[in-house]
């Protein structure tokens, strides 16, 4: 075992000289949670709506009015009169405006007869964000126009309340977790398999390779040292990213002890995973091929960006085994619910035995000669 | 005794064989020198013995220990300069020195006075806190040459120490070798292709070309096997050509990984 010590004295103290590699596996995570936070995460305001008035009656004032209400108050919508519908859908298509609101000539007078009064609301859909914005926000001010003047005293109907047991978390905390196990990442690859693969391809692994060390010990000693480099990011992150993020108390000491287990058992899987992957790879390509590729296939299905209930079957079959999505799972417990060990135990349990299978699986596979 | 003894050792790969049954002893306190051109397979050779390759064929028992059955105790009592620096380049010339002590094993209470010992006999106490990236090439030979040392092997292997140094570099590397031969009980194999070093330093020389043994004799026997020549004017160099032939050696060879242009230099 000392052998095993020997590897990670060398690789920190190596790491130790070489401070930009923490910086480096930091500035990704930090800088996606900051814009995806920040651009996903707040409502969609100033969407041009042209407005075609056909009627010109009081009913058609009264739309005008409420979108006007809108427009001055949530600003969701900026309001343009038009006097020609077709060169109002020019415009839509051109992408001047976003959406046509066209109130028919006769909207008046169907509204004052209760005969199915309509307006059509025109939009982009190519911009699904943006048209579904916009319909809600048409939708929401024409049910105003169909409220009872006066109120209804007793309501016969169904009702629902809705109780929300956390408070609002926006969206850049949502991705915090996300942020958190992609820094890890970060650091598995940049000061794991990187460098392990540069040092092979630079003949250091025949240093090791002619010492009495065995497989074993090799290998982890290069977990450990993957493990512990890669623990030091996520503990930065998590610390940093909760202030940027604004989660509350972000220095509690019991949630930062758990969070510190988590971030461990992630950290180790990770690398197993890495090691496993590259124990038969010497082109230093290889690793930074690789590091788009899991990014993608590691990060998206965990349901760090986006719930995983929307994804289709076989997005599943690889959530189900991806590390990330124990990982990502357990830093919302913590982070977003402040819950305890037990709804984290099972991701914990999962990460272990992950990292166990996948490490005595790159031992075994592990050369002893060139 | 013979501390190597290599029998009718093989190695092929693929379809092409780098080592074709070549059979030789190094007796216990020899400086052994291996010669040959590129690509000849010599460093094939001392990766076998080193226990790096395993032979196809053939047997090889380093200090009486078998390089297949016994691999941990041939890694035990062995020392290794490869062609490549495999130094870290970022750490210290002591931290370098250490951590091979800890990887060999060598007690605690034992690791301080020998890496000083070592230090001082390659001469680079006064550099030992410099980072080895900082030290010039023969320097990082040097270096080396410790590292190799630190765990007091009874066989030193050095495959083509010298090559890329100057010849001053290059004399002091050979002059410190020979310093720490008397001072130790060693028994060295080293590559080269300095005729001139090799036919000062060694006891005898094998010349291996196309994978096999062409020649094993002391300096002065292969020089006087040269055919109607008179041994006092004949040059290593001379025995050389005489039995590898003037022959261009054009031979293709894999694309090192070491070449890439994305790896991280240190």
């Amino acid at each position: 075992m000392h052998r095993t010590w020997a590897i990670v004295e060398r690789e920190m103290r190596r790491f130790s000289k070489s401070p930009m590699m923490i910086v480096m596996s930091m500035i990704f995570p930090l800088l996606q949670l900051v814009v995806l936070g920040y651009a996903f995460g707040g409502n969609v305001k100033h969407l041009k709506l042209a407005i075609v008035d056909q009627d010109h009656g009081v009913p058609a004032v009264k739309v005008r009015e409420l979108a006007s209400a809108v427009s001055s108050g949530a600003r969701t919508v900026d309001l343009l009169d038009y006097t020609d519908s077709g060169q109002a859908l020019t415009d839509l298509r051109n992408g001047v405006v976003n959406g046509v609101l066209t109130i028919p000539p006769d909207f008046s007078r169907r509204v004052l007869t209760n005969n199915e009064p309509r307006v059509a609301l025109i939009s982009d859909n190519t911009d699904t964000f943006v048209s579904a914005s916009l319909g809600a926000t048409v939708g929401g001010f024409i049910s105003q126009l169909n409220a009872p003047e006066t109120p209804v005293r007793v309501v016969g109907g169904a009702g629902l309340d809705i109780v929300e047991v956390y408070p609002y978390v926006p969206y850049i905390q949502y991705l915090l977790p996300g942020s958190i196990t992609m820094s890890i990442f970060m650091m598995v690859m940049i000061g794991g398999g990187i460098i392990f693969i540069d040092d092979k391809a630079r003949g250091l692994h025949e240093g090791y390779l002619v010492t009495p060390i065995t497989k074993l010990e090799l290998v982890a000693g290069f977990n450990i040292s993957g493990t512990i480099k890669a623990v030091l990011a996520g503990a930065a992150i998590t610390i940093i990213g909760s202030m940027i993020a604004g989660v509350p108390s972000p220095l509690d000491p019991i949630r930062l002890l758990r969070m510190m287990l988590v971030i461990s058992v992630t950290a180790f899987a990770l690398i197993s995973l890495m090691f496993l992957l590259m124990v038969r790879v010497s082109d230093p390509l290889m690793p930074r091929m690789m590091f788009g590729l899991l990014n993608t296939v590691l990060y998206f299905p965990s349901g760090a960006v986006y719930p995983q209930q929307g994804f289709p079957g076989w997005m599943h079959a690889i959530a189900v085994v991806d590390p990330f999505t124990y990982s990502v799972h357990a830093f919302k417990s913590l982070l977003l619910k402040n819950t305890g060990f037990g709804a984290i135990a099972g991701d914990v349990t999962y990460l272990l035995i992950f990292s166990i299978v996948a490490m005595t699986a790159a031992t075994m596979l592990f050369k002893r000669t060139l | 005794m013979n501390a190597i003894e290599v029998h009718d050792i093989v190695k092929t790969f693929g379809d092409f064989t780098a080592v074709n049954g070549v059979s030789f002893d190094v007796k216990d306190g020899e400086i052994f020198g291996l010669l040959g051109p590129n690509g000849a397979g010599k460093s094939t050779l001392i990766r076998m013995m080193v226990t790096l390759l395993l032979p196809t064929r053939g047997t090889a028992t380093i200090n009486g220990f078998d390089v297949v059955k016994k691999a941990d105790d041939v890694r035990r009592s062995i020392g290794v300069i490869p062609q490549a620096m495999t130094s870290d380049l970022e750490l210290s010339v002591y931290e370098n020195l250490l951590i091979f002590a800890k990887l060999y094993g060598v007690a605690r209470e034992k690791r301080n006075a020998l890496i000083a010992e070592l230090l001082n006999a390659v001469e680079l106490t006064q550099w030992a806190d410099k980072p080895v990236k900082n030290l010039s090439g023969g320097m990082r030979r040097r270096v080396e040459i410790a590292r190799g040392l630190v765990h007091e092997p009874r066989v030193f292997f050095l495959d083509e120490p010298t090559t890329g140094l100057d010849p001053v570099s290059r004399t002091a590397v050979w002059d410190m070798l020979r310093r720490i031969k008397s001072q130790r009980d060693l028994t060295v194999l080293i590559t080269t292709h300095y005729m001139d070093e090799a036919d000062k330093l060694c006891d005898r020389i094998a010349i291996v070309d196309h994978g096999t043994l062409v020649a094993l004799d002391s300096p002065e026997a292969l020089k006087a096997s040269i055919p109607g020549r008179d041994p006092a004017t004949v040059s290593l160099d001379d025995v050389f050509v005489h039995y590898t032939g003037r022959d261009l050696r054009d031979a293709l060879q894999e694309p090192s990984a070491a070449d890439s242009p994305f790896m991280i230099r240190r």
